[in-house]
């Protein structure tokens, strides 16, 4: 078995910037592993502005950001990057396993970063009540769908949750001509940033509803309406205070989780409550040399500050590679 | 018009245990389905527990098929289709020394039917062998005999293997129309065609009296039962090493804790009757009965392990089955009130619709050519690393990972549609894909995408569960 000084997993933004951050540092034998057929992550699907404005003093859209970062990865000699290389098994001896077409590898490396990423929370996880009727759609999966196949998911649409996404989503689909009946936070306040309310949100006329649930899913094939209720402190319905909304579409942005699956088959401490690794450090996990960075370390608001902090975790990994780890 | 022998109204378990018993034969066979594909009606729902043959009326037409039925899958079943079936064993637990007597009962009626291995263990046992349940069960009957079973790729199996030996499908074919001709012959209207029959078994699920009543026959008593069921990570895979059951309530098993043959623990199924049966929503009231049920059984149950919910309903009437020839209609066979245990009952429900139907006279010749054997599907999850390497040297799309969190390859996809899924959820059912935890925020697209190439669809045209359930509304380019 081959034996690489560095193995990153995520080709996103943190997993770039942590190997061009390790290659700075010295480290000369770096392996970048993705698992889709291009590097970028989920910045390809978001292809609104508002990136770059730290990092790089410039508003970018996400591929545009990916792509600076992905331009410096391919000239990077001391970086290998495999495309569509998804990996199934990280053991504590820092053995890691991936799939690609045609090959299972498997490789031993000195160090590794983790960089998965996160998903979104679902419906399911809530748990809202109803049926389960298809045009019920995490919002990443809409942004996707809308932005990177050019498929509209619906004519009228009710967004449950007012995370950056989901806000960032009722926009896109108002300018695709689908009517966005509401935006539904159960909170006093949105999740989102305040730039997103405004623009996504005020400039569109679509409302907002603040301290309100959606109580039940109705539609037997395809969702026909949401019943939505206000809610007191203790985020019970108020007796009646309900009503519905009819729709088509219901798009969820309730959340986003680290993606730290692997790390946890491999036995590193995570956080039940954030699904984060557990580390008294930035970027640390309880493996000795195994880090993890970007979002699958804790859940950003900026891409900027995923960069900023992900070039630590590549600074770490080969200060502790210069360590002498074996 | 071509006169089959036999048209089989239904592709739940019943309707395709029989095409597939029936298939051995040289006869001409019918399987209409109503909805997109097989097993999307109550079959889809079960729990895919294969009973011992505990817990069934003593002396009921469930008693002896319940029993009859675990011995056929856990033997020649699984053998000749490649069931994924696995016999983990179910404990049935008990609070206190007050529900020993219940236990013995269990035992004793159990061992009638010829249910073996029955044996009440103590709270040693429990501890060295389940040790997540509860500290307050005090003894458990064990059955070592149960086992659990993938439930839709028990039905897709059976189909596939009937449609291989000549059974006709015919899917999104609800039956609307059913008339006896002088000849004795039944025409049959169905998703827009005429058949014709010479015998007609209905096993229409919760449709069933509808059927009856086309066919000029009083309606069964059948009232639809409520079961919501919870499933959690697959992370909590091994909190049990078996299916958990309390002692049964009276109308119903209980809540229990299930092991499913794809690893995410199943709790519930709540058992509530309803009056519509198209009522397939799950309730706040539904998770708190069936949290409080599980943490009984197994206090380390928790709300943030769900990943997924759906709620599906028994086709209940009355105690028992109905499986019978109807003389008022001559030719004409219910297979009726086939709720739990009927997905183990079913292979036992198809032979005694045989026999049935051979004492009114269908010839069973045997064909030479029957096959009973039905190409194992893989599922890379399921496989350890070596298999997967020879399997990725075999076909490079065994490693192009489509589902990240249940491990799906785009080889599996498209096997699953040349099994014959045509649906999102046709391939969810078969491959698991979209069944994980991220419920298809990363795949579905994808998903989509091979669809479209497998089955020259556009992407307006793919549904979740058939026609009305599109998955978009537009596509702009």
């Amino acid at each position: 078995m081959r034996t690489r000084d560095l193995v990153v997993v995520g080709g996103g933004p943190a997993g770039m910037a942590a190997a061009l951050a390790a290659r700075d540092a010295g480290v000369r034998d770096i392996l970048l592993l993705e698992r889709d057929q291009h590097l970028g992550g989920i910045l390809n699907q978001c292809i609104h502005p508002g990136f770059g404005l730290h990092r790089f003093k410039a508003e970018l859209t996400g591929p545009e950001y990916a792509d600076r970062f992905a331009k410096m990865t391919a000239a990077a000699p001391e970086i290998e990057v495999s495309l569509r290389s998804f990996v199934v098994g990280l053991t504590p001896e820092r053995r890691v396993s991936y799939l690609k077409p045609g090959a299972l590898e498997e490789v031993r490396a000195r160090a590794v970063i983790m960089a998965t990423g996160c998903r979104e929370r679902t419906r399911e996880m809530i748990p809202i009540p109803g049926t389960r009727p298809a045009g019920v759609y995490p919002a990443g999966l809409a942004q996707k769908m809308v932005n990177m196949e050019g498929w509209i998911p619906g004519r009228e649409a009710v967004v449950i949750g007012s995370g950056d996404i989901g806000l960032i989503m009722a926009r896109r689909m108002a300018l695709e001509g689908v009517k966005v009946r509401a935006v539904i936070e159960i909170q006093d306040k949105t999740r989102g940033l305040v730039r997103n309310v405004v623009q996504c949100l005020e400039d569109f006329g679509i409302p907002l509803y603040m301290r309100h649930k959606v109580a039940a899913i109705r539609g037997r094939d395809r969702v026909e309406a949401v019943d939505v209720v206000r809610v007191d402190d203790k985020f019970a319905a108020v007796p009646g205070s309900g009503f519905t909304i009819s729709c088509d579409t219901v798009l969820v942005s309730v959340g986003l989780i680290p993606e730290n699956e692997l790390l946890e088959a491999a036995g590193a401490a995570i956080d039940p409550r954030t699904n984060g690794p557990v580390s008294a450090e930035l970027n640390g996990t309880s493996i000795p040399g195994v880090f993890a960075c970007g979002n699958s370390f804790k859940v950003y608001d900026l891409v900027d500050w995923v960069s900023r902090d992900s070039e630590l975790a590549g600074r770490a990994a080969a200060a502790y590679l210069a360590g002498g780890a074996r | 018009m071509k006169v089959h022998d036999v048209a089989i109204i239904g592709a739940g378990i019943t309707g395709a245990a029989l095409a597939r018993e029936l298939s051995r034969y040289r006869l001409s066979l019918l399987l209409l389905e109503k909805e997109a594909e097989p097993a999307f009606g109550v079959s889809k729902s079960n729990s895919g527990i294969v009973h011992a043959g505990t817990q069934n009326p003593p002396g009921s037409l469930k008693a002896r098929l319940c029993a009859e039925g675990n011995r056929l899958i856990s033997g020649p079943l699984s053998e000749e289709l490649g069931l994924d079936f696995i016999r983990c064993g179910q404990l049935i637990a008990a609070f206190g020394p007050g529900d020993l007597p219940r236990l013995e009962n269990i035992k004793a009626e159990g061992e009638a039917m010829g249910v073996e291995g029955l044996e009440i263990v103590d709270r040693a046992w429990l501890d060295a062998n389940e040790p997540n349940l509860s500290r307050e069960a005090t003894a458990a009957l064990h059955c070592p005999t149960a086992g659990m079973i993938s439930p839709y790729r028990f039905v897709h199996a059976l189909v596939e293997n009937a449609v291989g030996n000549g059974v006709v499908l015919r899917e999104l074919s609800p039956v609307t129309a059913i008339s006896r001709g002088a000849d004795g012959v039944f025409s049959l209207t169905a998703g827009g065609g005429n058949y014709k029959a010479r015998s007609v078994v209905n096993a229409a699920g919760l449709y069933a009296d509808d059927i009856a009543r086309m066919a000029g026959l009083p309606p069964y008593p059948i009232r639809p039962r409520k079961g919501e069921e919870y499933l959690l990570d697959r992370k909590r895979e091994h909190i049990a090493n078996r299916i958990i059951f309390p002692l049964p309530s009276g109308k119903s098993k209980g809540i229990l804790v299930i092991k499913t043959s794809d690893g995410n623990p199943m709790i519930g199924p709540t058992a509530h009757d309803t009056a519509d049966r198209e009522d397939l929503s799950t309730t706040d009231e539904g998770l708190d009965e069936v949290l409080e049920g599980a943490r009984r059984l197994m206090p380390s149950v928790n709300k943030s392990d769900i990943i997924a919910y759906f709620a599906g309903l028994r086709p209940a009437a009355g105690d028992d089955f109905i499986v019978r020839h109807e003389e008022a209609v001559p030719g004409f066979f219910s297979a009726a009130g086939i709720q739990s245990p009927g997905l183990t009952a079913a292979p036992a429900i198809a032979l005694m619709l045989k026999g049935l139907l051979a004492e009114r006279g269908l010839r069973l010749e045997p064909k030479e050519d029957f096959r009973p054997l039905r190409e194992r599907t893989v599922h890379l999850f399921k496989v350890p690393l070596p298999r997967t390497r020879e399997l990725i040297e075999e076909d490079p799309a065994y490693g192009d990972i489509v589902c990240r969190c249940e491990l799906v390859s785009a080889r599996e996809v498209r096997d699953a549609i040349k099994r014959g899924a045509r649906t999102l959820d046709g391939i969810k059912f078969r491959t698991r894909a979209q069944a994980g935890r991220c419920h298809g925020g990363f795949c579905t697209t994808r998903l989509m995408k091979i669809m479209q190439e497998e089955l020259g669809l556009s992407a307006a045209e793919i549904t979740k569960r058939g026609p009305g359930s599109e998955i978009i509304k537009d596509e702009r380019k």
